[in-house]
């Protein structure tokens, strides 16, 4: 079958691999119809995941047709249409059992790895390192999905991929945020970052009762799409200094709550983007966190600050003592995606939510480099590629 | 978790002598013509003279190993959570015949059809060799306490022991192992860790992983044999699936 492989820096290739095959009776087997390049992704591009090895089938935001369960499957069947949230879960530990998916105890086959590093390792994901357990990713036409009872969720008659492709990662992310966000009725919520995580954060802390929604970004067609598509006001983060203008915007307090969805490659110009580029290049801290830093600087006093753009390792001049002096309250976490799958295609259903908007682009298989290329540098007003198997 | 019995020493009698003489002379020797190359030298003589003084090795602690007397006998503790019943966990364990199942070095345990106390216990060792045993049941309070032993004339004399109980938070069971293994006659420690991998003490955490994946989640995670671009290695692995 085709496969999109990472080889190294900014080499991805299209290649013809072997099919997947079920090794357990509780996998199946999905035909993969439609994948997306998550902002996740382009950290694999751009060499900044450790334990990825030349061959690694990448991709982990996906749908797709099943079309062979083991026999422990019981809740799916072939010909069933599912969407797959990006990372695999036991469905039985405890943090399983309370809807905790991403910190499942038994799905990644190298957990030491991440012992060594974290002390406990989350669950294993798809297409994302072999420290994060290895698994085949979902940019290929076939692909094995373990534990398919607790991971496959039915997709609602009637929509199309594009309708429910972001299910899989981006939306739940995104609603995750706005969850940790604590957000009460009538608050601001300011989010930094305007790719489909960032914009699903807006979207959900509306859904969750925020007042005001606040969006900060550099790139224009990013901006203009949370304002149009999200109802966000907008800040340009290379026009205006963010953190004094979102205490302005507010009163003199700064938001309720600071959602970062950028992560550890944040783009910042001047003295301090110069510093972290250094110290990462020299490997003396591993994640670059502007975002994160200006996000406990603006947070107001007692306010909550949620971690959803992805950090790996180390970061420096972390702003400790504003946590500390104004007693914030921070979250963090990859996607339960499992928790929140139900809840967000319900909202669809309901039309309370579309998750079609993000997509500006759309490839196959075979366009994977261009498609890894345009994502990366953010150009033709990108916000994401959609892959159509 | 500390061993209660000896609490200052991680160092076994003859080890402790080797490292009190050896660095003794290694750190003389490398005194007497003290330059920028002979530091190095000097500082490994002064820790090995260190740890024989004060009869423990901080890197031995830090790695949670203990090799007190006997030779250089090999302790492991480690501990885990599974989110089952206690006696559920416990059932699973009193049948050794299930330890192959997570324990990676072992090859098979055959329990006595005649008694259930007393098993065989077969392990691999590198290069294709295998280390044998009779165990017996020491001691076994249902739902709570399981202890066996090597018979005499085993290869290694080993004693196994495992504690259930639950977690106070209601998050499952607890299960504390501790495992002992002794070299026969004063072969280095060393000897015994190699047969149970590099390290033993990550061996044993892997192992509780595995068992604690078996009770929870009906399976232990892998990606073996499954598609890359790394076609020989994919062709290999599944080959080996098919047992080939």
């Amino acid at each position: 079958m085709k496969a999109v492989c990472w080889y190294g820096i900014h080499d991805v290739r299209t290649e013809n691999v072997p099919d997947p095959i079920m090794v357990s009776p509780r996998d199946m087997i999905l035909r993969v119809t439609s994948s997306s390049v998550c902002g996740s992704d382009l950290h694999l591009y751009d060499g900044m995941v450790v334990t990825m090895r030349e061959g690694d089938i990448i991709g982990h935001e996906f749908m797709g047709e099943v079309v062979e369960v083991g026999k422990e499957v019981h809740k799916v069947k072939p010909g069933d249409r599912v969407i797959v949230p990006s990372l695999v879960a036991c469905g039985h530990c405890t943090f399983c059992a309370e809807g905790n998916t991403s910190w499942c105890d038994n799905s990644n086959p190298n957990a030491w790895v991440l012992e060594k590093m974290y002390g406990q390792s989350p669950a294993g994901f798809f297409g994302y390192s072999h420290g994060f357990g290895g698994y085949a990713g979902c940019f290929a036409e076939y692909m094995r999905v373990p534990q398919a009872d607790v991971g496959a969720f039915k997709a609602p008659a009637g929509y199309t991929d594009e309708q429910l492709l972001f299910a899989s990662d981006a939306a739940p992310t995104g609603y995750q945020a706005a969850e940790y966000a604590n957000i009460r009725p009538g608050q601001t919520v300011a989010v930094w970052g305007c790719g489909a995580v960032g914009l699903f954060a807006m979207k959900s802390a509306w859904l969750l009762g925020a007042g005001r929604v606040i969006a900060i970004d550099r790139v224009p067609a990013r901006l203009r799409m949370a304002r149009e598509q999200c109802g966000a006001e907008v800040l340009n983060f290379e026009q205006v200094d963010v953190v004094e203008a979102l205490i302005e915007m507010t009163g003199g307090r700064g938001p309720d709550a600071c959602i970062e969805a950028v992560g550890m490659e944040a783009d910042q110009g001047g003295l301090e983007g110069a510093y972290d580029r250094v110290k990462q290049t020299l490997r003396l801290e591993t994640d670059r966190p502007y975002a994160l830093r200006e996000a406990i600087r603006a947070c107001r006093k007692g306010g909550t600050v949620v971690v959803m753009g992805v950090y790996a390792g180390f970061v420096d001049k972390f702003p400790i003592g504003a946590i500390f002096n104004k007693g914030l309250t921070i979250r963090a976490g990859q996607q339960h995606g499992h928790h929140y799958i139900p809840q967000l295609l319900r909202y669809v259903e309901e039309g309370r939510l579309d998750m079609t908007f993000p997509i500006t682009h759309r490839f196959s298989l075979d366009e994977a480099q261009t498609a890894f290329e345009l994502s990366r540098k953010r150009e033709d007003d990108l916000v994401r590629a959609v892959f159509f198997h | 978790m500390r061993d209660d019995a000896q609490t200052d020493t991680n160092l076994g009698q003859t080890e402790r002598l080797f490292s009190l003489v050896g660095g003794g002379l290694v750190l003389l020797a490398a005194l007497r013509r003290p330059s920028i190359s002979t530091l190095p030298v000097a500082l490994g003589g002064g820790y090995l003279l260190y740890r024989g003084l004060a009869r423990q090795d901080p890197v031995y602690e830090a790695l949670n190993i203990r090799r007190n007397d006997d030779g250089g006998k090999l302790l492991v503790r480690r501990s885990a959570t599974i989110n089952r019943p206690r006696a559920e966990v416990y059932a699973f364990w009193r049948n050794f015949e299930n330890l192959p199942g997570f324990m990676e070095h072992l090859q098979s345990v055959t329990v006595a059809a005649e008694d259930d106390r007393r098993s065989h216990w077969v392990t691999r060792a590198p290069l294709g060799q295998t280390v044998e045993w009779d165990a017996e049941l020491v001691e076994e309070q249902a739902g709570e306490l399981l202890a066996w032993r090597s018979l005499p004339g085993a290869d290694v004399e080993n004693e196994g022991r495992v504690e259930f109980r639950d977690a106070l938070d209601g998050s499952g069971t607890i299960v504390d192992v501790t495992l002992e293994y002794r070299p026969p006659l004063g072969a280095p420690s060393v000897v015994v860790a190699r047969l149970f991998g590099e390290q033993p003490w990550q061996q044993v955490r892997d192992d509780l992983r595995r068992f604690k994946q078996i009770m929870e989640a009906g399976e232990v995670p892998t990606i073996f044999a499954q598609t890359s671009g790394r076609l020989q290695e994919v062709a290999n692995e599944r080959a080996r699936l098919r047992g080939e």
